[in-house]
């Protein structure tokens, strides 16, 4: 049997590493369905889960699985499912129960090109979109985007972690590319991973509201089963948990979903920045394009082109206060996706005309080369644009 | 055109190709895993990935380098390792000016390629030793040894490391052969060359 954590040094897939951050993370139940090109996670993990006491089901379906990680989580266990595009369809209805519900757990997205079946064994990133908005209603999503398998370990990590804080769902949107390479993944030792758990009702039983905030502004989490009353319902409950289909309940329950998030934008936003110190123009990219955009700013730098990388690593909440302060000093944004423009649309929503913004995309199913990238960079240097 | 004595270059790219079934992801698995583990370099293997799980036109693509690796898919391999006529066929001409291309004498023709070459018959020896599964791990012995793209020990390392329980002896043995030829083959060339000088 081998530990939870399995300190060491090795060559290993993105896949595999996002099934070893969520035992990092301390995730035990993977109620899942297997799909290309995600099916290398939950058949990892369903290897390891055993081991350290933990739970694998595969699914009768996706909308299946969606509901069991929510159930597992309402019991008090960390939980996780991973998926492809038409998978990721399915669970969006039960993604929207966690977000209303506030049930902490994460959904690991190994895009692959779309719509529809598209092109089961190739990447893409045109899901961002819909995992922000893909569920009905109005609601805040957290997105994680990793661009390296040691990234997806330590962001699956992560993902448990914001999800715990939050009592959120929290999306890992990573892409077929990253899911498949393989790459150098260092698993620090136990004691070097922090790991949160979600805040815990203390005190009276009787006085209990699973939906009161606590100090943090989030509600701490009875699980189902410890004598605490709980009542877990879609519809829209006050601080009991109840239904109440009033105007108002909506109005502090819809305060309450958007603003835990709304509050910690500076706990939750991750950003890297490459080369930006004396950028004119600037890259906006994550997952695998962030790695054709590193590979474009130094070869258009060689070129004479003062070209920086902004990396979104949370692109949901989007970071628009730092795409708003750079819009102000450089001559242009470049946003480089696997998609037809879905980020680029945000971008230059944020950039507000005060400089303009380019898509280098692609319709799905191939990564962008770094050439493409610097020849947009060479025109639009040159004001063709 | 680079030998085992040549100094390693900062960036390594490599194609290895063959049919589905032969192993041609595990040689890059292993490749990728020599460099990380053992000699502590970077190193990124994109698998080719599709309905060619067997029979079909394989192919890994593994960087090396000595430092991050931003963009982890091969432009212009330095080596191309072909085990198959489809596979040279696809990737000869992307092959950098100069590269170094290895083949399985028996399975690729280098029909058009008019430079030097190496190649070994990696899967007759692969058929004596018992096992033609092993060719691929005959190659990788034969690639380490042409190329020096990574050290020996690591290489044998990753190959005992990556098998099935109960077969590292018998992989060993395989690397062994296929790094004992490639090295004959380089003392050839020398020899020749040194015939050549002092002529």
């Amino acid at each position: 049997m081998r530990p939870a954590v399995l300190t060491g040094e090795y060559f290993m897939t993105g896949d595999v590493a996002c099934a070893e951050g969520a035992l990092a993370a301390g995730c035990r139940f993977f109620g899942g369905y297997p799909i290309t090109p995600a099916t290398e996670v939950a058949e990892h993990i369903a290897g390891r889960l055993p081991e350290v006491g933990g739970t694998f089901i595969q699914m009768e379906d996706e909308i299946a699985a969606m509901a069991s990680i929510i159930g597992a989580s309402c019991a008090g266990v960390k939980s996780m499912t991973s998926t492809s595009g038409p998978g990721f369809s399915l669970m969006m209805e039960n993604i929207g129960l966690a977000v209303c519900t506030e049930t902490p757990c994460v959904v690991v997205n190994v895009q692959r090109a779309g719509p529809s079946t598209g092109l089961p064994t190739q990447g893409a990133q045109g899901d961002m979109m819909q995992a922000r908005w893909g569920s009905h209603g109005h609601y805040e999503i957290i997105a994680l985007a990793p661009s390296s398998p040691q990234e997806i370990f330590y962001l699956t990590v992560e993902a448990f972690n914001l999800s715990e804080t939050y009592r959120s769902p929290v999306l890992v949107m990573t892409d077929e590319m990253i899911g498949h390479l393989s790459e150098r993944v260092v698993i620090p030792e136990a004691k070097k991973i922090k790991t949160v758990s979600r805040p815990r009702p203390k005190g009276s039983k009787a006085r209990f509201k699973p939906f009161e905030p606590g100090p943090s502004g989030v509600a701490p989490m009875a699980s189902a089963g410890e004598g605490y009353h709980i009542h877990v319902t879609g519809l829209t409950h006050d601080q009991r948990g109840y239904p109440v289909m009033t105007v108002e309940t909506q109005e502090a329950m819809m305060a309450q979903i958007m603003g835990k998030i709304q509050r910690n934008l500076d706990d939750i936003i991750r950003i890297e920045e490459y080369r930006l110190e004396d950028a004119e123009f600037v890259i906006v990219s994550y997952g695998v394009s962030a790695r054709t955009s590193l590979a474009a700013v130094d070869e258009a730098r060689e070129l004479g082109i003062k070209a920086g990388l902004l990396r979104l690593i949370t692109v949901w909440p989007f970071p628009e206060a730092r795409i708003r302060s750079l819009a102000k000093r450089v001559r242009g944004l470049v946003t480089v996706e696997i998609n037809l423009g879905q980020i680029h649309l945000e971008v230059e929503r944020c950039a507000a005309g005060q400089a303009p913004s380019l898509l280098v995309g692609h319709p799905g199913g191939t990564i962008i080369p770094p050439g493409r990238v610097v020849e947009a960079l060479q025109e639009f240097s040159r004001g063709g644009v | 055109m680079m030998t085992g004595k040549e100094k390693k270059t900062s960036r390594l790219e490599i194609i290895f190709t063959g049919f589905g079934g032969q192993g041609i992801i595990l040689a890059g698995r292993i490749l990728g895993k020599a460099a990380v583990i053992g000699d502590h370099r970077e190193s990124t293997l994109v698998q080719a990935y599709g309905p060619e799980a067997r029979g079909g036109a394989c192919s890994a693509q593994v960087t090396i380098s000595d430092r991050p690796i931003h963009y982890p898919y091969v432009r212009r391999p330095d080596v191309l390792v072909c085990m198959s006529q489809g596979g040279f066929d696809k990737f000869i001409d992307q092959m950098k000016e100069g590269g170094a291309l290895l083949i399985d004498h028996d399975l690729v023709q280098p029909r058009g390629f008019d430079k030097r070459f190496f190649s070994i018959p990696s899967t007759r020896i692969a058929e004596e030793l018992g096992r033609k599964m092993m060719a691929n791990i005959i190659m990788l012995g034969f690639f380490t040894a042409i190329t020096g793209a990574v050290s020996v020990e690591a290489a044998r390392d990753a190959v005992t490391d990556s098998v099935p329980k109960g077969t590292e002896e018998m992989n060993a043995a395989a690397f062994n052969r296929g790094c004992d030829y490639g090295l004959a083959v380089l003392k050839g060339l020398e020899k020749k060359a040194a015939g050549r000088a002092g002529a």
